[in-house]
């Protein structure tokens, strides 16, 4: 790699960690609570996963060029892209808390009421933990996809790594590629493996 | 519901339990189905039941699947509540109990078991004691006592975890479970139902010892009649959610009604 590219990525891949980490911050900050809410109130359940699976089914760029007009959450620049990949981020989040807690065997949920749990103590000390794996996966899932969508924000002045990829397509320049691509690949690849260990850490189950 | 009502019929029913509250045996309950009825869904599950439990009895309910054994079962400790009539637990009906302290009164054990994946066995028994807030040395003490109650070696089992055990020793922590807090009642929901014919009755002896002992109000679940026989002081069966016959093994095997025959020839 050309000496003058390693400063510039270096700073790209801290934006990108960066834009990745507020975006994730904030989808599991709402998706969770937001997940833990669809299991108690199942008419909530369609509404909500349909948005979600809305938002999933937009195309990438479309998505950010859609927030350019809108007010307040949108406009050009990190603000609009950490919208938008919040928006990606939510649905493996709220469906994968969703299924963990509804998949918590009933026997141990009723034994849990019978023996006098109040409500908190069912969520706290059963239902999450027991969760937790799925939980878990459902993060790394959105972690990684938000590596690789993320790189689409530089579009809209978002910055990160995405922006050696466009000015690379824009020069027919694959170094400016590969310069863009492999950091974020290797983010990827580091995040998934970060998640698999704390996955295994929180397996409740020892394995016999 | 008219809750107004209802406090007429327990203060009634207070001075009628009163008498015999007086010797009965200490930290047990008396129960009591008063009318009882159950409806989901357009489909009357139990029609109205009415019987009472003495302090220190093993009641069995026994029925068919579908015949609302469980759904009676769910009543005393308010996993459900009766459509109309009124359920009572130590002269209160279960809607003016406070649910938590309630619970915290009963064991409660199923066929499924529902020990908690995530705990050690330690900390399954130990689970009530500790929601209601003993002091840890008392729950350790009391958790080695359990475990050695239900037959199980305190050392071997205390820091294990649910699946590393068979089906009775899980079994066995559940009764330990059950009785952790010192319950006034207990509650069996077919506990024996999934385990091998050998080790339902090793388990069925030593309930027959541990009720002999400690002599808990306690209401028992089962399909079995044979089960119903060992086990109860009385028997109660129920056929499509109404109550055929309350009575002593010794009459009921003597019962002359249409699914009390139908189940004695199953022996």
């Amino acid at each position: 790699m050309p000496p003058y590219l390693l400063q510039e990525t270096a700073q790209l891949t801290g934006e990108h960690f960066v834009l990745v980490l507020s975006s994730m911050a904030i989808a599991v900050g709402a998706g969770l609570p937001l997940g833990i809410l669809l299991t108690r109130r199942a008419a909530l359940r369609t509404p909500l996963l349909g948005f979600a699976n809305v938002m999933q089914t937009i195309p990438s760029l479309a998505l950010f060029g859609f927030l350019i007009p809108i007010p307040i959450i949108g406009g050009i620049g990190k603000r609009s892209a950490i919208v938008a990949l919040v928006l990606y981020a939510l649905l493996p989040i709220l469906r994968n808390t969703l299924a963990g807690i509804l998949g918590v065997d009933a026997a141990v949920r009723e034994s849990a009421i019978a023996m006098g749990m109040t409500g908190r103590q069912l969520l706290w000390e059963v239902e999450l933990p027991l969760a937790a794996p799925t939980i878990i996966a459902g993060v790394r899932i959105a972690t990684v996809t938000t590596i690789g969508t993320a790189t689409i924000a530089a579009a809209i002045g978002g910055g990160g790594l995405g922006v050696f990829i466009f000015r690379g397509i824009a020069s027919v320049d694959s170094t400016q590629i590969l310069a863009g691509a492999i950091p974020a690949a290797l983010l990827a690849l580091l995040s998934d493996g970060g998640f698999s260990w704390i996955e295994r850490r929180f397996e409740t189950e020892p394995r016999a | 519901m008219d809750r107004s009502g209802l406090a007429v019929r327990g203060k009634s029913l207070d001075s009628a339990l009163s008498v015999e509250d007086a010797n009965s045996p200490s930290g047990s309950a008396t129960l009591e189905f008063y009318q009882v009825s159950y409806s989901i869904g357009g489909n009357l599950i139990l029609d109205n039941l009415n019987f009472r439990i003495l302090p220190g009895r093993t009641l069995i309910l026994l029925g068919r699947s579908g015949s609302g054994k469980t759904t009676a079962l769910k009543m005393l400790n308010g996993l459900l509540f009766p459509t109309s009539g009124s359920v009572w637990v130590e002269h209160r009906a279960t809607t003016d109990w406070d649910l938590i302290e309630l619970r915290r009164s009963i064991g409660y054990v199923i066929q499924e078991v529902g020990l908690f994946p995530h705990f050690t066995i330690r900390e399954n028994i130990g689970l009530v004691p500790r929601l209601k807030g003993w002091p840890p040395q008392r729950i350790t003490a009391r958790v080695a006592e359990l475990l050695d109650q239900v037959g199980l070696e305190p050392t071997q089992f205390l820091d294990r975890y649910p699946r590393q055990l068979s089906g009775g020793q899980r079994q066995r922590v559940g009764v330990a479970r059950a009785l952790a807090a010192e319950p006034k009642l207990l509650l069996f929901d077919e506990p024996f139902g999934a385990l091998d014919p050998v080790t339902r009755v090793e388990l069925q002896d030593q309930f027959i010892a541990l009720r002999d002992r400690l002599r808990k109000t306690s209401i028992f679940v089962t399909h079995d009649v044979r089960e119903a026989l060992r086990l109860g002081t009385e028997i109660a069966l129920l056929c499509r959610g109404k109550l055929e016959v309350l009575t002593t093994p010794a009459e009921f095997v003597k019962s002359s009604g249409p699914e009390a025959c139908a189940f004695m020839s199953t022996l």
